[in-house]
């Protein structure tokens, strides 16, 4: 397979998420979906297209609107030897299955000690910008890397977003896949046919560059990949670093930039406090405060509840509120 | 003779009817007794209803408003259970249920939240509403302790929740339920049947034989009703609240209230029907309009005539125009988003606040996200 010539489809990113699926759920029967309006109606946002009549009702699954119960018993499909992939039809709806996935996806192996797993992937549209109603757009991603046992996944690109979806499935764990709605359909891109992985736990630098490492993940790296852009004709010369996995955070590509650069920047959606750029401050300063010439900035949603949608384009970080942020750090 | 309280009773399987889908009064003994004005409210309120809907879909197409999911097809449900609760009674309400607002007097605020302002919510207290609910049945467990707190505290008031089919399957329904039931307390339950949870049809989304059924399992009754029939559920949800406060012999407060209707429109703006159902079922219902069998009634009872119509018509167009004009001249201080967090504002989100200033000030709204 390696060596075939493979096809390349240009692809958007839920169109990569279809896509993913379809090629897992091909090469391997244990693969199933399940959650709100996913069959029949190919999911809200189109993600699962056409599945339902590829695989049938016994694999692409319609639930009844219960998001604890799609989770819950995506566990036990799990722990008997099947590959679910669950869809939370949007983060903000997550919740009734929080305690499912933190009290027992995360933990049913060391529970077990290593003897019943849960290989499950849980989808999940997340992110704000596209004028929704209330708790649709929400960043939460801190809560799900902050537990133990879980991985945390964002692409950004609808490659990785393929290459990510397959390797999330083929894992031998629990992962919590996170789509960047705001750019399900914002542009598209080279995805080949073929099935392939991309490794979870490895960042991608986007921009090389010499005087700061600016690090964020999913919707938020295309404005951030535009303020670089715009404040290296002002003469700051940004590295970009896609962080891609949440948890395990890729350390060593964090810090290997930052020791390059000595200044940090960290670009979120979610609010400030307790996300995950306080997170790669202290690896920074872990394992490189004596390169630190600055304080690493945080640019982030504020500490407020994600407001309604009149106002929410003031809360997420914008490029002009990236170049500044950016500018406070290289100035310091 | 059919006495009020028997309606909770009487059988679970064919929903109670007082009009059938031409407006002819099928059980003449359980017809309330409303006066003609409260009567031509109710219709004007139906009216009302679906009109805010059209206007709202066609904002929402303009891109003047945001997301929005219609009520078509469920004025009557929403007005005659909200006409038979008392003002101080306590409603939550789900996202599809404007008529909950429209009977309460609609302020034009209303408009505001579903073009995207928070401020929305906030006239929805002074008539015992609480903030609109996105979330699906999380909101059934707050009516129970609301209910639960009016009876600790020896008040007169029940509190009532509104939500769909799809919510019975939430954990936090049961949870609900269970809790009305042991506590007792004064709640009535309004399930809004309308056939369909998004894509997933009612049928699949519980194998019971009926919604009102469940109630069974939690010890109090549950009624169905044809929830297209404005008089047939103002009668059940007045008998509910008349039980709620003042329970007979061996029966208990709570009760849940299985109103069967349909939407006739998309779930919301940003959803397609035509990939899950059948055009002709629509059709079917359509023909069971609850506007048009409560306006027959009217005019049959000689309570309506064009006039009277026409005048309803006029009032109503100029009120939403009201509405949508205030909204559209509505300027939103981005401010606001810091504001009401807490009682008092935490030194870091002043700090956050102060800094968000300082760049407004400096950039003006180049400081938004752009499109990028």
């Amino acid at each position: 397979m390696a060596t075939q010539q493979t096809t390349t489809q240009n692809l958007t990113l839920v169109q990569a998420v279809r896509d993913g699926l379809y090629t897992e759920m091909s090469r391997d029967s244990d693969v199933l979906v399940l959650g709100e309006d996913v069959g029949k109606n190919g999911g809200v946002f189109r993600a699962t297209e056409g599945l339902y009549d590829e695989f049938g009702p016994d694999r692409v699954i319609d639930t009844p609107l219960a998001e604890s119960g799609i989770v819950g018993t995506a566990i036990g499909m799990a722990a008997y030897g099947l590959k679910p992939v669950p869809e939370i039809q949007f983060m903000g709806f997550i919740y009734p299955a929080f305690d499912q996935i933190v009290s027992h996806a995360a933990r049913l192996r060391t529970r077990s000690r290593g003897r019943f797993t849960c290989p499950l992937v849980v989808r999940a549209p997340y992110g704000g910008g596209i004028r929704a109603p209330e708790h649709h757009s929400e960043s939460k991603e801190a809560f799900f890397a902050h537990e133990p046992g879980l991985k945390v996944v964002i692409p950004s690109t609808p490659h990785d977003t393929k290459g990510l979806l397959i390797s999330a499935i083929r894992d031998p764990d629990p992962v919590v896949f996170l789509e960047p709605k705001l750019i399900y359909r914002a542009f598209r891109g080279d995805v080949p046919e073929d099935d392939y992985t991309v490794p979870i736990g490895e960042a991608a630098v986007r921009r090389e560059g010499t005087d700061i490492s600016v690090f964020t993940w999913g919707a938020m790296t295309r404005p951030t990949l535009e303020a670089a852009e715009n404040l290296a004709e002002a003469g700051v010369d940004c590295e970009v670093v896609d962080l891609r996995t949440m948890s395990p955070l890729d350390r060593e590509t964090i810090v290997e930039s930052f020791k390059k650069t000595g200044r940090a920047a960290v670009v979120h959606e979610a609010p400030k406090t307790g996300g995950l750029g306080g997170e790669i401050a202290s690896i920074i300063q872990e394992e490189a405060l004596l390169y630190q010439e600055a304080p690493v900035e945080r640019i982030a949603g504020f500490d407020t509840p994600f407001p309604l949608y009149a106002l929410e384009d003031y809360y997420l970080p914008s490029v002009a509120r990236v170049e500044e942020g950016i500018r406070n750090a290289v100035e310091f | 003779m059919t006495g009020a309280r028997d309606l909770l009773t009487g059988g679970a399987e064919e929903p109670v009817r007082i009009l059938d889908a031409d407006g002819t009064v099928v059980a003449p003994d359980v017809v309330p007794e409303l006066d003609d004005e409260t009567l031509r409210s109710m219709y004007r309120d139906m009216r009302f209803c679906r009109r805010f809907d059209e206007r709202a879909i066609s904002l929402q197409r303009q891109g003047r408003i945001g997301t929005y999911s219609s009520l078509a097809g469920q004025e009557g449900s929403q007005i005659g259970s909200t006409y038979a609760l008392d003002d101080e009674d306590l409603i939550s309400y789900q996202y599809r249920e404007h008529g909950a607002v429209v009977a309460r007097g609609f302020p034009w605020e209303y408009l505001l939240y579903w073009a995207g302002h928070e401020r929305g919510n906030e006239a929805l207290a002074d008539l015992n509403v609480l903030p609109l609910n996105i979330t699906i049945g999380d909101h059934l467990p707050h009516v129970v302790g609301a209910a639960w707190a009016a009876k600790l505290e020896g008040d007169d008031r029940v509190a009532v929740a509104h939500f769909g089919d799809g919510a019975t399957s939430e954990g936090d329904f049961h949870e609900a339920m269970n809790f009305a039931g042991v506590f007792d307390v004064p709640a009535v339950f309004v399930c809004n049947n309308n056939g369909w949870a998004i894509s997933t049809p009612a049928e699949r989304q519980t194998a019971s034989e009926t919604f009102a059924q469940k109630a069974v399992a939690y010890g109090f009754e549950g009624v169905r009703v044809d929830g297209m029939d404005p008089l047939a559920t103002y009668a059940v949800v007045r008998a509910a609240r008349e039980k709620a406060r003042n329970p007979g012999d061996g029966q208990r407060r709570p009760t849940l209230v299985e109103a069967v209707q349909y939407r006739f429109g998309a779930h919301t703006t940003a959803d397609d029907p035509s990939a899950y159902r059948d055009e002709a079922e629509v059709e079917r219902w359509k023909a069971k309009d609850p506007i048009a069998r409560f306006e027959s009634f009217l005019r049959d009872t000689g309570r309506l005539d064009d006039e009277r119509v026409d005048e309803i018509e006029d009032e109503i167009e100029a009120t939403l125009s009201r509405a949508v004009e205030r909204v559209e001249n509505y300027e939103a201080n981005p401010d606001e988003m810091f504001e009401h967090v807490f009682a008092e504002m935490t030194d870091g989100l002043r700090e956050q606040r102060d800094s968000f200033r300082r760049l407004y000030g400096e950039y003006g709204d180049a400081i938004r996200r752009g499109d990028e």
